[in-house]
C-alpha cells in the first residue's frame, strides 16, 4: 500500500445516500480473477447506456461524465456509502477510477474495512458539512478541497474547515502504508501459543468429528 | 477442559453472548491496535477468492491452517442443468471457477464442487455439514455471513484482503464492535413467517440502523423458530448495517446438528452442547443498544423500493415521497419510485409481477420450500409470469424431491434448477430483463440487482409462491389452500 496523507484535488459530488457496492460495480465485473482494472467498472449503471450488449455510451448527466470532474480524486456522497456486499472490488474500482477519498456522513462497515486496505481515505463529516461541500462542489466543480489526513481535517482556500474523526490505528497504516498481515505476524509467538491452546476446545472446530 | 463451564469465576460481571465468544477467540491485544481475533472457519467460494490466494503466493505465504477452510462454487454456477455446470459456457466464469479448483488443490482445502453431494451456497453448506455450530468465529468473503450466527457463533463478513490475512494467519485484526439486542415477543400471526419479522426490523432502524453493531436476537417469537427461520432472520442482518446477526443455542440448535459431518460425536458431543449451552447473555447482561417488538403486530411484509429497508406491509399502499423519514430519504424515495415504475397510493396487492424467483441463502432451505409447495399445490403459475425454485444446496434439492416436492412445483409451471445463487444476483445467466418485476424471496432489492433496469420485491416464500399463482402481489393470509398435503 502507497502512503497517503495530503490530497487536494476538486470533487465529485453524488448526492444520494445508501449508495450500495451494486452501484459501485455491478456483479458482472466481479467474474474477473485480476485485482486490477476495475476503474472503468466504476458506477458502471449510472454512467453508461447499454446500446447493444458489447456497446455502451457515456450518460452525459452523470457526474463521472462530465469534463469539469474529470481528475477529481475526492468523492462526496450522503449516508450509508458502500452499503451491500463484501465485494472488495467496490474499494478497487474507487481507487482504480483515481478516487484517493470519499466524504460522506456515515459508511457501511465492510467497505470501511475494505477502503482502508486499499489506501483510501473516508471522511465521516456531519450531514450539515457533508451538504456544505456537496452544494460548493455541484455549484462550482472547480471547487478545491484539501484532506489532511495528519490534522483529519477537510478545508478549502474559502475559509470551510472540518474534522473527521480517525481510529488512530488506521491512520498509522494509511500514513505509512502497513500491509496488515505482516503487523499481524509480528504476534506470531502469541498466535503460536492461543492455538495450541484452542487446538484442544473441538466443540468448536470446524471439522472436530469426536475426541476419542 | 471445558473454558465456560468449569473455569469461568463466579464473580465476573454478567456477559453478553457476543462477549463469550469474543473473548473465547483474543489472540492478542496489542495497545493502540485492534485486537486479534482467531477465527475458527473461513468459508471459500469462486467470486472474492481468487486475487486472496494470488496475493499468499505473492507474498510466498502458505496457507496456516487448510483444515480450518472449506470452499464451493455457487455465485457463478450457471443453474439450468448438470450439464451447463460441468461445462460452463462463460468462459470468464468458467475460468473462476477453475482457479478455485485449482487453488484448493494447491493449497489442501476441502473443496465441493459443482455436483458434489455437499455443494450448495456456501451459507447453506455450513450448516448442513455441521462446520457451523455455537461458539465459533466464522468468516467469508460474502456479507450474508451473518447467516451462521443463528448457531451462536460470531460470523461476519470480509473483503478480499482479509480473506487473505485469514488464510495467512487464521486471524483477523478486529476492533470491538458495539451490542443490540432485538427482542421480539409474542406468537406470529398466521401467514407471518421469520423474513417478516427481519424486514419489519430492517423497516423500523433503517439500512444503517446496526452499524458498527452485533444484533443478539433474542425473546420468544425467535426461539419458537426453527434453525431455518433463524438463519433467515440472521441472515439479512447485514441488510440492517450490522457487523454479525446472533441467535442463543438452544435445544432447536443442538437437535439440527446433532449426527451432522463435522459435529463431534458420543461422549464428545455431550461435551460439546455442554459447552454450548453456556452461550447464552447472562441475566443482567447490558447492551449498548435495545428494541422491542411485538410479534403479534406483524403482517406479512413486502419492499417496495429499492433497498430493503423500502419495505411495507402486503395490505397497505406504496408511500408517498413525504412519507420519507429525512430530506436524504426524500430523495433516494423519489428514485426508487421511478425507477421501481410504482406511484403513491397504488395498492400493494395491485402491483403485478413478470418473474418470481424462489431462492439465495435467505430463503431457500427446505422448509422454505414446503411452504411455498403448500401454496401452489393444485394451483398453476399465472401464464403472465416465468417461476423459478433454486434450491439453496444439493441437500435440500434432494430432501424436497423425495418429498415429491419438486413434482408440485413442476406441474404448477415453475423451473426446478440446480443449486447455487442464481437470481439473487445474477451473475450467472439468471437475470431479470430490463423493466421486469420479480417477487424475489432474496434479501437485496437494490437496482439493478437481479438485472439491469430489473424490479426486485422481496418477501417470504410463501408470498412469493402465491404471487407466482396470481400474478401479483398476494396476502398469503387469504389463500385458499388446494393442498392435500399438510
Ligand atoms: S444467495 Fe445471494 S446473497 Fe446469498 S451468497 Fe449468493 S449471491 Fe450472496
Amino acid at each position: 500500500m502507497t502512503p497517503i496523507n495530503i490530497i487536494t484535488s476538486i470533487a465529485a459530488p453524488l448526492p444520494f445516500p445508501n449508495i450500495d457496492t451494486d452501484q459501485i460495480i455491478p456483479k458482472q465485473f466481479l467474474k474477473r480473477i485480476e485485482r486490477t482494472g476495475y476503474g472503468d467498472f466504476l458506477f458502471f449503471d449510472w454512467r453508461y447506456d447499454l446500446e447493444t450488449p458489447d456497446h455502451v455510451s457515456e450518460r452525459k448527466d452523470f457526474v463521472l461524465n462530465k469534463p469539469e470532474y474529470k481528475g477529481a480524486e475526492i468523492l462526496i456522497a450522503e449516508k450509508n456509502f458502500g452499503c451491500g456486499s463484501s465485494r472488495e472490488h467496490a474499494a478497487w474500482a474507487i481507487n482504480q477510477y483515481g478516487f484517493r477519498a470519499v466524504i460522506a456522513p456515515s459508511f457501511a462497515d465492510i467497505f470501511f474495512s475494505n477502503a482502508g486496505k486499499n489506501g483510501i481515505i473516508l471522511c465521516r463529516l456531519t450531514d450539515d458539512e457533508v451538504a456544505t461541500l456537496l452544494k460548493l462542489c455541484t455549484e462550482n466543480p472547480q471547487h478545491k478541497l484539501t484532506i489532511n489526513l495528519e490534522a483529519q481535517t477537510v478545508t478549502d482556500e474559502q475559509g470551510f474547515s472540518a474534522h473527521f474523526d480517525m481510529d488512530p490505528f488506521r491512520k498509522h497504516c494509511l500514513l505509512n502504508g502497513l500491509d496488515d498481515i505482516g503487523l499481524t505476524l509480528l504476534h506470531e509467538d502469541e498466535l503460536d501459543s492461543y492455538e495450541t491452546k484452542h487446538n484442544e476446545e473441538f466443540w468448536v472446530a470446524p471439522k472436530a468429528l469426536t475426541t476419542t | 477442559m471445558s473454558t465456560e463451564t468449569n473455569n469461568t469465576p463466579q464473580v465476573v460481571a454478567p456477559r453478553t453472548l457476543f462477549e463469550k465468544v469474543w473473548q473465547q477467540h483474543v489472540v492478542a491485544e496489542p495497545a493502540g491496535e485492534p485486537t486479534i481475533l482467531y477465527i475458527d472457519l473461513q468459508l471459500v467460494h469462486e467470486v472474492t477468492s481468487p486475487q486472496a490466494f494470488d496475493g499468499l503466493r505473492l507474498a510466498g505465504r502458505k496457507l496456516r491452517r487448510p483444515d480450518r477452510h472449506i470452499a464451493t462454487v455457487d455465485h457463478n454456477v450457471p443453474t439450468t442443468s448438470v450439464q451447463d455446470r460441468l461445462v460452463i459456457a462463460d468462459q470468464i466464469s468458467n475460468a473462476q471457477v477453475n482457479a478455485l479448483r485449482k487453488n484448493c488443490a494447491e493449497f489442501g482445502i476441502e473443496f465441493f464442487d459443482v455436483q458434489a453431494a455437499e455443494q450448495g451456497i456456501v451459507h447453506m453448506i455450513g450448516p448442513e455439514l455441521g462446520a457451523t455450530k455455537p461458539g465459533m468465529t466464522i468468516v467469508c468473503g460474502d456479507s450474508h455471513t451473518s447467516t451462521h450466527g443463528a448457531f451462536g457463533a460470531l460470523a461476519f463478513g470480509i473483503g478480499t484482503s482479509e480473506v487473505e490475512h485469514v488464510m495467512a494467519t487464521q486471524t483477523l485484526p478486529q476492533s470491538k464492535p458495539k451490542t443490540f439486542r432485538i427482542n421480539v415477543e409474542g406468537e406470529l400471526p398466521y401467514g407471518v413467517t421469520a423474513k417478516d419479522i427481519i424486514l419489519d426490523i430492517i423497516g423500523r432502524i433503517g439500512t444503517d440502523g446496526a452499524t458498527g453493531y452485533v444484533v443478539e436476537y433474542a425473546g420468544s417469537a425467535i426461539r419458537a423458530l426453527s434453525m431455518e427461520g433463524r438463519m433467515t432472520i440472521c441472515n439479512m442482518s447485514i441488510e440492517a448495517g450490522a457487523r454479525a446477526g446472533m441467535i442463543a443455542p438452544d435445544e432447536t440448535t443442538f437437535n439440527y446438528l446433532k449426527g451432522r459431518r463435522f459435529v463431534p460425536k458420543g461422549e464428545a458431543w455431550d461435551l460439546a452442547v455442554q459447552n454450548w449451552a453456556s452461550l447464552v447473555s447472562d441475566e443482567g447482561a447490558t447492551f449498548d443498544r435495545e428494541l422491542h417488538i411485538d410479534a403479534t403486530k406483524l403482517a406479512p411484509s413486502v419492499t417496495w423500493g429499492t433497498s430493503p429497508g423500502m419495505v411495507t406491509t402486503i395490505d397497505s399502499t406504496v408511500p408517498s415521497i413525504d412519507d420519507a423519514p429525512s430530506e436524504a430519504d426524500k430523495k433516494s424515495f423519489s428514485r426508487a419510485l421511478e425507477y421501481m415504475d410504482l406511484k403513491p397510493g397504488t395498492k400493494i396487492e395491485d402491483i403485478n409481477v413478470d418473474a418470481v424467483f424462489l431462492g439465495s441463502c435467505t430463503n431457500a432451505r427446505i422448509e422454505d420450500l414446503r411452504a411455498a409447495a403448500k401454496i401452489v399445490d393444485g394451483y398453476h403459475v399465472a401464464t403472465t409470469v416465468r417461476a423459478m425454485v433454486v434450491p439453496g444446496s444439493q441437500s435440500v434439492k434432494h430432501q424436497a424431491e423425495e418429498e415429491g416436492l419438486d413434482l408440485v412445483f413442476k406441474s404448477a409451471g415453475f423451473e426446478w434448477r440446480e443449486p447455487g445463487c442464481s437470481m439473487c444476483l445474477g451473475m450467472n445467466p439468471d437475470i431479470l430483463q430490463p423493466g421486469e418485476r420479480c417477487a424475489s424471496t432474496s434479501n437485496r432489492n437494490f437496482e439493478g440487482r437481479q438485472g439491469r433496469g430489473g424490479r426486485t420485491h422481496l418477501l417470504s416464500p410463501a408470498m412469493a409462491a402465491a404471487a407466482a399463482i396470481t400474478g401479483h402481489l398476494t396476502d398469503v393470509r387469504n389463500w385458499k389452500f388446494h393442498s392435500k398435503v399438510s
